[in-house]
């Protein structure tokens, strides 16, 4: 099995934003391995998301509640719903380890979310930990290091 | 000027019995006037005992939007400070929380203070020589707080020098903190595992009225909390239900639970959901802290600490707690339909770390910005606050379960439905902001 290229690595983080921009959260949602985590620190450099508190610290079941919930119409949060925005710099490989078939990307970004008249912007550095699965790239864990994590922050209901 | 300022009969007549009128949550004059005679006269929290172990440190909060320190003075005690130079104003101390060893200097000009807030000096001294800056307020040093209390670390101020004392104003209230900090083995909370911080774009009043609101958690959470329930609903009963689970469930009980829940009121606005059972009664155990609870008090005693779970515990107006997974917040009014929410969580000491991992990942869940439960609700805050716009219904509705032997009442327990803990809020409120400060 060959290890993917830079370019495949690239593509897919970009294509995971594209996913989740197109509302596409079933399909985003597949991207995630079984063990997955999907992690937004509440201080910056945080390093332990077990014992500090976090925005999000997610296993896949969460994510799945999440997904599913933005299908019911009784979201009410979601009237009008939410439509997120993402703008990335190209993602870097941080590391890369192609015996564990395990890199990690580094993607600084700009994330919009807008409902109804209010938009909020957002700025940070997503980190990718990306590992293959039966010959496809999945994620591992999704890191968001927000710029303001520790601001006080308004509802923010999509996924960053 | 405004027009209920002078007008106490005016302010009295926005609270009656069983409804409220709609500028107690969306008129700028009398969210001025609840910071002047509501939040000024009444014990505010301010922080833990446990954020400020060693002299010198100290952490930053608001007081009706007055900026404070919380500083441990080199003697040990707790002083609570404005947070604001006595020269020309500025604002002392800009970080959260930090360390000053033995004085404070202000940034601006160098005026150095003691950490009780006594002016120690500041630079060219002579240049005060045969004026009279030492009569002056300048030379006061920074301005205490008028009063302060601390009960199981929770450290509360007054910043009006007249009120009820610590105990008369909370009363029985204090149970709850009491069962708090007595899940710990030791006795004791240590504040632990950082903040969350919710801008909520309404009044300070929706958040904590909603504290104690039976009747929507089945409907607002149906959403999330329900949700949750489906993704679990055709899992065997043999496999164990992951904790996230567990916590979101419980929201979407049915009408008959929350009744039978119980509410307890009491003076001055305080009381609690959940005075038989709640949503976190029903946990499951966390390994070895039954035994360490059974070891440090007795079998009998543990058992009747941890057979105690409440709801939500308000101590009004500035302060919820849930002592049964140890987690608090704290309410900052910044405007008429502006509040920051702070939410803050606590280790039990002498208990096993599961113990604050998963009162962490019911802050997650349940406190944070990005929370799906905390979307909902806000969503409905922000509802009323439009909706409080509209003329033709100027009366905003508690009447659910009123009965006029409610009237007077310092002690009562009843349905948890009934929408008594509002009512008995704006009483207190009422109370208050009819008597100038």
């Amino acid at each position: 099995m060959s290890a993917p290229t830079c370019d495949k690595i690239v593509d897919f983080v970009y294509r995971e934003a594209r996913l989740l921009d197109e509302r596409r959260f079933d399909e985003w949602y597949e991207l995630f391995t079984d063990d997955a985590y999907y992690w937004i620190p509440s201080t910056p450099g945080q390093a332990d998301g077990l014992n500090h508190v976090s925005l999000m610290y997610e296993d896949k079941l969460l994510l799945k509640l999440r997904v599913e919930r933005l299908k019911n119409p009784k979201s009410y949060s979601q009237h009008p719903e939410s439509r997120p925005h993402h703008v990335l710099q190209r993602p870097e490989i941080e590391s890369a380890d192609a015996a564990a078939h395990r890199w990690v990307t580094r993607t600084p970004f700009v994330y919009l979310e807008t409902r109804g008249d209010d938009q909020q912007v957002y700025g940070g550095v997503a980190l990718h930990t990306l590992v293959l699965v039966d010959g496809r790239l999945r994620i591992r864990q999704k890191r968001i290091d927000l710029v303001n994590c520790d601001a006080a922050l308004p509802s923010v209901q999509m996924f960053l | 000027m405004g027009k209920y300022r002078d007008d106490p009969g005016l302010v009295a007549g926005l609270v009656q019995d069983d409804q409220v009128h709609r500028d107690v949550y969306i008129d700028q004059e009398i969210f001025d006037l609840e910071m002047e005679r509501l939040w000024s006269r009444t014990w505010i929290y301010v922080g833990h005992a446990s954020q400020v172990p060693q002299p010198g440190d100290y952490v930053t909060a608001d007081i009706a939007t007055q900026p404070v320190i919380m500083v441990r003075h080199t003697d040990g005690t707790l002083k609570v400070l404005m947070n604001r130079c006595a020269h020309k104003g500025t604002r002392l101390v800009t970080d959260a929380a930090g360390s000053v060893g033995r004085a404070f200097r202000c940034p601006y000009h160098s005026w150095t203070y003691r950490t009780d807030g006594t002016l120690i000096g500041m630079p060219l001294p002579r240049g005060y020589d045969g004026t009279r800056m030492k009569e002056c307020s300048a030379a006061k040093g920074l301005a205490p707080v008028a009063a302060t209390a601390e009960y199981r670390g929770f450290v509360f101020a007054r910043l009006s020098a007249s009120g009820p004392s610590f105990t008369d104003y909370f009363g029985e209230s204090l149970s709850s903190i009491d069962n708090m900090a007595d899940r710990s083995p030791e006795g004791e909370l240590e504040l632990a595992g950082g903040c969350l911080r919710y801008l909520h774009n309404c009044n300070w009043k929706m958040f904590v009225e909603n504290l104690n609101d039976t009747m929507h958690p089945m409907v607002v959470h149906e959403s999330s909390a329900g949700t949750a329930k489906k993704l679990w609903e055709g899992k065997p009963a043999t496999e164990p239900k992951p904790m996230a689970v567990e916590q979101f469930v419980p929201f979407v009980s049915d009408y008959k639970f929350f009744d039978d829940m119980g509410v307890r009121v009491f003076a001055n606005g305080h009381g609690y959901t959940g005075v038989n059972f709640s949503i976190h009664s029903s946990y499951s155990a966390i390994p070895g802290y039954e035994e360490m609870m059974v070891k440090a008090y007795g079998t009998e005693r543990a058992r009747e600490i941890l057979s105690i779970s409440r709801h939500n515990t308000v101590y009004y107006p500035s302060l919820t707690i849930k002592g049964a997974i140890q987690s608090i917040r704290v309410a900052r009014p910044l405007g008429p339909d502006r509040t920051l929410i702070e939410s803050w969580t606590f280790r039990l000491k002498g208990a096993p770390p599961e113990l604050l991992q998963r009162t962490l990942m019911y802050t997650r869940l349940i406190n944070s910005p990005m929370s799906v439960v905390g979307h909902d609700d806000l969503y409905s805050y922000r509802c009323i606050q439009e909706g409080l716009r509209c003329t033709g219904n100027d009366w905003v509705s508690l009447h659910r379960d009123f009965r006029p032997d409610e009237i007077g009442a310092t002690d009562l327990t009843t349905n948890g439905t009934s929408e008594i803990s509002m009512r008995n809020q704006f009483r207190a409120w009422a109370r208050y902001m009819a008597t100038a400060a």
